[in-house]
């Protein structure tokens, strides 16, 4: 049993984590929600062409040499090959990235080529532009192609490494459709590569639906919601429940532990740097086990989550769903504390984690279905 | 990430579940809690067969990995836990193993291995536990022993200990940390005094003992003088380590137990109860990844379990006594008798948040060493 990760898992994590760093990094997560905030107006029905260029264009030639592969030693196929100079040179970022985009004018959400009807549009007034560049970079990457056949032009890798990347997309609060577009790889054309955007309704709700090029699932009547995350455009859909899929419950049980483990940091770098009654708030026995309480859930949510993507098994998954959503929002609400007032404030990023966290909740099913499975695989094991 | 095993490893495992299938249905019945002498000879009584059958040392020489799997099968099989034995191959066993001389090696180890004596654990006093450094017991040098005077508190098993694991201050002088000393104290030396302690679940588990000027041999001594902070931190992170992976397993069996008696007495209809379970299901899933991960992390490093044993303590704790407390859900009324199943357990659950640091001391290790945060008070 070696229950850690191997070396090519953590190239491939510090990776993806280095290339977040230089595309996505706070800065960019601000200019991301100051754009939501101040984009006004619905946007008309638009030439139909992709989105890419804009974003593209805009970088500039620094940024080269250096190894952005996310796949590096791991043997991945072509789609993890570059990431290229332009691509890191565009971290100027969501700021720059909104200018690019308003002249771009808006794009048409296609017609679900592979589940679902034609969405129409659906952007909404305030609701946040999707950094097409990013999402290129994330498809160069290897990110959506990570489990495809290397035959087929993916990676080649399994759920582990998915597990291991969105964990650090979690982290970062990259925003978009990534779990949708991640699961469309392979049957939705382009979305492999990032060239296309894939989003899904799932239990009554899409995120993403306004920017998405296609739409699995049926979003017949979907209605614009006032979204309480500034980066996830959401939309009501009438439509019934599937059953969920249990990688996308694993893969969004990985983001929440990425939120986990972020707001972990941030708490105890806060602790450790804010001083009142003439030492450093962390000092203080309420504030610092307030910390090491977000540590161990955090800590306890990667061993379930980490185990459930080796075993795949449904049940283990259900587990870490269970304890990566409790990480992730208890941890961020802790996190909020720690931060006092500050917390409290648009400015602070820690507002972004929970309310990150508040809308993973709400996907594949939630935590009553995943315990509920779980007491009924109980009682079905010892009958 | 590999949650397989080696060949060899499985290897050990059939053979183990293959042994216990042969010798478990030979076991006497286990005594009752409160008969010491019977418990004393039942836990010894098993570990001499284990000895015997060549698994003695397990818990001192297996890969972590073999460790695990033996502390698994032994559970999954409902063989006995170490018992009485705890002390003496958990604690002061792998502690005279890693700092003890040849002779005292010699001396004290294959007598625990064989199941011939019990050791106790004299660490906490009436004025020291968790500040276990301000520990007043004094040693006197005098000659070739030292004479010990002070007293120990909550000592488990002291009743049916043979040897005792005793920290003393021999520097009054020194800074709190610097003055402490181990000594191997028989039990059965004049001027040492038992004197049991009622537990709030009716039985005697632990002690008070007394120390009058007792003479303890200077070759007794495990470790330099004034060393015995340092050489206590070994035996401390054992105890944080692998100490409750058996128990892991048996709050899963426990669980499944659970389901069964609530479809059983109609309870299982209440979604709330049932979503309490599932949820107390992924908790255990979790704890016994999270020991496999840490496992891991200990063969990685050449076997010394890290901080990572407090994440793992403070965290099973709390779910140990929020199992049991789902159980009185389960039992309703019946979970005021103490003669249903599970009704004991739910009393003795409550000491796992105060046994071996509380969850508090727990929450400041982590708040220190893993988060780096300043020391607090
Ligand atoms: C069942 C059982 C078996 C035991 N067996 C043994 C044994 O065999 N040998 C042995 O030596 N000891 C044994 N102990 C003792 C055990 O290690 C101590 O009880 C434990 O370390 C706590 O010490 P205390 O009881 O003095 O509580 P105290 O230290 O007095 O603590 C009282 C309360 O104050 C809190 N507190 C104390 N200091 C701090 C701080 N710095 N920050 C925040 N909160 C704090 C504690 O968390 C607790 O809530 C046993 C205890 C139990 C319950």
């Amino acid at each position: 049993m070696r229950f850690r990760l191997t070396d090519d898992q953590r190239a491939l994590r510090d990776g993806l984590r280095e290339a977040l760093a230089r595309r996505f990094d706070a800065a960019a997560l601000r200019a991301a929600v100051c754009a939501a905030g101040v984009e006004g107006g619905t946007e008309s029905e638009g030439t139909g062409r992709r989105g890419v260029g804009a974003g593209s264009s805009e970088s500039g030639g620094g940024g080269a040499g250096g190894d952005g592969t996310v796949g590096s030693g791991t043997g991945g196929g072509g789609a993890s090959g570059s990431a290229s100079a332009g691509e890191r040179a565009g971290v100027s970022g969501a700021g720059g990235e909104r200018s690019g985009r308003a002249g771009a004018g808006g794009r048409p959400v296609r017609g679900a080529e592979a589940d679902g009807g034609a969405a129409g549009t659906r952007r909404t007034a305030g609701s946040p532009r999707l950094d097409r560049a990013l999402w290129r970079a994330l498809g160069d990457l290897g990110f959506f192609a990570l489990r495809m056949p290397e035959a087929d032009g993916g990676v080649g890798l399994g759920l582990p490494e998915a597990v291991l990347l969105f964990e650090e997309t979690g982290r970062a609060l990259v925003p978009g459709p990534l779990v949708a577009t991640h699961l469309a790889a392979g049957a939705v054309p382009g979305a492999a590569t990032g060239a296309t955007v894939v989003a899904a309704v799932d239990g009554g709700l899409v995120e993403w639906l306004g920017e998405a090029d296609v739409v699995r699932g049926d979003p017949t009547g979907a209605v614009p919601l006032r979204s309480l995350d500034p980066l996830t455009p959401l939309h009501r859909v009438p439509a019934g429940r599937a059953a969920p899929d249990p990688v996308a419950v694993l893969l969004t049980a990985a983001e929440q532990l990425g939120t986990a483990g972020r707001v972990c940091e941030l708490a105890a770098q806060h602790a450790r740097a804010r001083e009142q009654f003439g030492r450093p708030v962390g000092a203080f026995q309420a504030v610092a086990h307030l910390c090491a309480g977000i540590l161990v859930r955090a800590e306890t949510a990667r061993a379930a989550v980490y185990a459930a993507a080796v075993t795949a098994d449904p049940a283990d998954i259900a587990a870490a769903r269970i304890l990566a959503d409790e990480a992730a929002v208890r941890g961020a609400r802790d996190c909020l504390q720690v931060h006092g007032g500050m917390g409290f404030t648009w400015e602070s990023e820690v507002h972004l984690h929970l309310k990150r966290a508040w809308v993973r909740t709400q996907r594949a099913g939630g935590v009553t279905e995943s315990e509920e499975a779980l007491a009924a695989a109980l009682s079905a094991d010892s009958a | 990430m590999d949650l397989s095993y080696t060949p060899e490893e499985e290897d050990f495992r059939a053979r183990l579940r293959d042994w216990l299938a042969r010798v478990l249905p030979a076991l006497p019945p286990k005594p009752s809690p409160d008969d010491w002498p019977g418990r004393r000879a039942y836990d010894l009584g098993w570990q001499r067969r284990l000895h015997d059958a060549g698994y003695a040392d397990v818990h001192w020489d297996g890969t972590p990995s073999v460790r695990l799997i033996f502390l698994e099968e032994t559970e999954r099989a409902g063989a006995p836990y170490v018992g009485a034995n705890f002390v003496g191959l958990l604690h002061a066993g792998p502690t005279i193993a890693a700092e003890g001389t040849a002779d005292q090696r010699a001396r004290w180890l294959p007598p625990i291995l064989r199941g011939e004596e019990v050791w106790c654990q004299g660490f906490s006093e009436p004025g020291a536990g968790s500040d276990l450094a301000a520990l007043r017991t004094r040693a006197r040098r005098d000659g070739d022993a030292y004479v010990v005077t002070g007293s120990k508190i909550w000592t488990s098993h002291a009743e049916v200990a043979d040897w005792c694991e005793l920290l003393v201050r021999t520097d009054p002088g020194a800074p709190k940390h610097r003055g402490i000393t181990w000594l191997a104290l028989p039990m059965d030396a004049p001027g040492v005094t038992v004197r049991p302690l009622r537990t709030l679940a009716g039985s005697a588990e632990f002690a008070e003992v007394f120390l009058d000027e007792v003479r303890v041999p200077v070759a007794n001594r495990v470790g330099d003088e004034n060393d015995g902070w340092r050489v206590t931190m070994v035996t401390l992170s054992f105890e944080r380590g692998t100490a409750f992976v058996g128990e892991v397993v048996a709050c899963r069996r426990v669980l499944g137990e659970l389901a069964v008696e609530a479809r059983k007495n109609g309870r299982w209809d209440d979604s709330a109860l049932r979503r309490r379970l599932g949820r107390l299901d992924a908790e255990f899933r979790a704890l016994w990844r999270l020991t496999q991960w840490n496992v891991s992390a200990a063969e990685a490093s050449g076997g010394v379990p890290g901080a990572g044993g407090s994440v793992f303590k403070l965290r099973y704790s709390h779910a140990r006594q929020e199992l049991y407390d789902a159980a009185a859900q389960v039992l309703g009324p019946d979970c005021l008798d103490l003669d249903r199943p599970w009704a004991l357990e739910r009393l003795s659950s409550l000491s796992y948040t105060i046994a071996a640091g509380t969850s508090q001391v727990q929450h400041s290790i982590i708040a220190e060493r893993i988060l780096g945060l300043p020391k607090g008070r």
